[in-house]
């Protein structure tokens, strides 16, 4: 409607056969005016999103003569990035399924389990705090609890139990284990409503018919929660192998460098004496479509989860 | 039929407290044990140190700022051009969807080294006012996944078209009826928005530490390297400023229905 106005006003206000006029009538259909409304977040998107993209894609998959090259994906099965990305996806696969252990064990503790009203809601708002306190403020935390001073360790060896110097937060294993905080949280968030939907008739029905506990979750229940285990899982992964100042804080440039994608991506940016630029394109490539496929699984498991909640 | 609670459901949810809780509390204590050497059992003189130091205003009230220029700037950008699709140009949905989520497949690292080196010698990295707008860009792409939706869901709530003809047939323009008549109708969906938008920016590190700007994270980082109990109290602060901007989100999510939203690392 608005869009007819437009080009009439438009064609009244120059001449009928003008050349301008004539090319707002060639124009294709879709070719509106409507489109000047969405031009700044375009605009943004293009200038701060799409364009960085695309030249960290065009980055790894080019060499210094501008032709399309497959060599700096390929050397990234170099000793070195092999270790830091092999170190990052061991890190997310541990710290998805021991975040994911324990926070359904805590989902089906508020749902299923019947925890009063009160936990639940409780648990639910301190899992909201948790899932954003990442990053720097969570190593800290860490570092008190369990680094060579830290509260527990004080306690613990007050008791006759010493962690020192065999552990270290500032290894392979303290990364799994700070990481593990935030993805509890996100995991309870994510499953609560899932487990919510099983619905009390079902596990009846399925009492009815004789089956037992096990019978139970293993042919009803875990069926119809698996698409949105599946898809809370994939985010914890992508969650994990993205992160940063967590690691970061923990482990610092130089070991993180082999244990973490995140830092040794910074690092080969940040080092100006590079042989080869490409390879931190590469790098930073490979994190993309590592996420991305993360993130379609995600994606494609979620359209299975809701499928499940419409129909019920 | 209600079942009792089940004695499992306590043990684990107290096995995942432990782990949710037990690192909170010793940070807490740890804090409190600055002067414990001169025999003082609890002291807060960590805090006084803390918050009496200089850099403490100015990385808290850099982080604050950005924080707020970063909802104005995701507000100004996300309200109108919702509005406008949602109004005008339906087909486009998807691709607002699209591009709003797509910052959760770029890593925070790569985003800032594409921009780093797509903008490399002009005004964004030359100077110190474009590094700080380099930054901020940067926030509001990091945001987009957690700002737009809450925007795009109180917009599909209202009758957009209905408002528009109506403010329309009384003689309203395109700009008193974004400001009178939307934003009024929507102002919750910001503002759940605005709340989670805060809490990451308050805790973000990756952006600011590649940058070299002073914002909180950074400090926390610097403290501990060469301090013992003060990073312990900046990290009970980061996790007050966390709480108290989820509690508000979670408040104003409870007048409408309960939404789930869940940051970046």
């Amino acid at each position: 409607m608005a869009q007819t106005a437009t080009i009439r006003n438009l064609d009244t206000s120059a001449d009928s056969n003008s050349l301008f006029a004539r090319l707002v009538r060639m124009r294709p259909t879709w070719l509106t005016w409507n489109w000047l409304g969405v031009l700044p977040f375009f605009l943004f998107i293009a200038l701060f999103q799409l364009y960085p993209a695309w030249s960290i894609a065009v980055g790894a998959l080019t060499d210094d003569s501008h032709h399309l090259v497959l060599d700096n994906m390929l050397k990234l099965g170099s000793e070195l990035n092999r270790t830091s990305y092999w170190n990052t996806i061991q890190i997310s696969l541990i710290t998805t399924a021991s975040g994911g252990i324990l926070g359904f064990l805590l989902a089906w503790a508020i749902t299923v389990g019947r925890l009063p009203a009160w936990v639940r809601s409780s648990v639910l708002s301190f899992c909201g705090v948790a899932a954003n306190f990442a990053g720097i403020p969570l190593a800290l935390a860490f570092f008190s609890a369990i680094g060579r001073v830290g509260v527990i360790t004080q306690v613990l060896k007050s008791i006759g139990i010493f962690i020192y110097p065999g552990f270290s937060l500032s290894s392979f294993f303290g990364i799994c284990i700070a990481y593990t905080y935030f993805q509890i949280p996100f995991l309870v968030l994510i499953m609560t409503p899932a487990l919510d939907g099983l619905r009390e008739e079902w596990r009846e029905a399925a009492d009815n018919l004789g089956a037992t506990q096990a019978q139970y979750w293993r042919l009803v229940a875990m069926p119809i929660l698996l698409p949105s285990l599946l898809s809370s899982l994939a985010l914890l992964f992508a969650n994990a192998f993205g992160a940063y100042a967590t690691a970061y804080a923990l482990v610092g440039g130089g070991v993180g460098e082999n244990l973490v994608i995140s830092i040794a991506v910074r690092a080969q940016f940040s080092n100006d004496s590079l042989t080869n630029p490409h390879l931190g394109y590469a790098m930073a490539f490979g994190m993309v479509i590592m996420v991305a496929i993360t993130v379609f699984i995600y994606t494609w498991s979620r359209q299975r989860a809701e499928r499940w909640r419409n129909s019920s | 039929m209600t079942r009792k609670t089940s004695p499992f459901a306590w043990a684990w949810l107290l096995l995942a407290g432990f782990y949710l809780l037990l690192p909170l509390i010793a940070t807490l204590v740890f804090s409190l044990q600055a002067d414990i050497r001169q025999g003082i059992p609890i002291s807060f003189s960590a805090y006084a140190n803390v918050i009496g130091s200089n850099d403490f205003a100015s990385h808290l009230a850099f982080s604050f700022g950005a924080a707020i220029l970063t909802i104005i700037i995701t507000t100004l950008l996300l309200v109108p051009t919702a509005y406008w699709v949602q109004l005008k140009m339906p087909f486009l949905l998807p691709v607002l969807e699209f591009m709003t989520l797509l910052p959760i497949v770029i890593p925070v690292v790569v985003l800032v080294f594409g921009l780093i080196t797509i903008y490399n010698r002009t005004f964004l990295t030359n100077s110190s006012q474009g590094v700080y707008w380099l930054m901020i860009g940067s926030y509001v792409v990091i945001t987009f996944p957690y700002s737009y939706r809450p925007i795009a869901a109180a917009l599909h709530a209202i009758n957009v078209k209905t408002l528009t003809e109506a403010s329309q047939s009384l003689g309203a323009g395109w700009l008193r009826i974004l400001l009178a008549v939307i934003f009024p109708n929507i102002w919750v969906g910001v503002l759940n928005g605005a709340f989670i938008t805060f809490a990451i920016v308050m805790g973000e590190f990756t952006v600011s530490s590649i940058l070299g700007l002073p914002s909180f994270s950074v400090l926390m980082y610097n403290a501990n390297l060469n301090q013992v109990y003060e990073p312990a109290a900046l990290a009970i602060v980061s996790f007050g400023i966390t709480w108290i901007s989820i509690a508000l989100l979670q408040i104003i999510g409870r007048r409408r229905s309960a939404t789930v939203d869940v940051g970046v690392h």
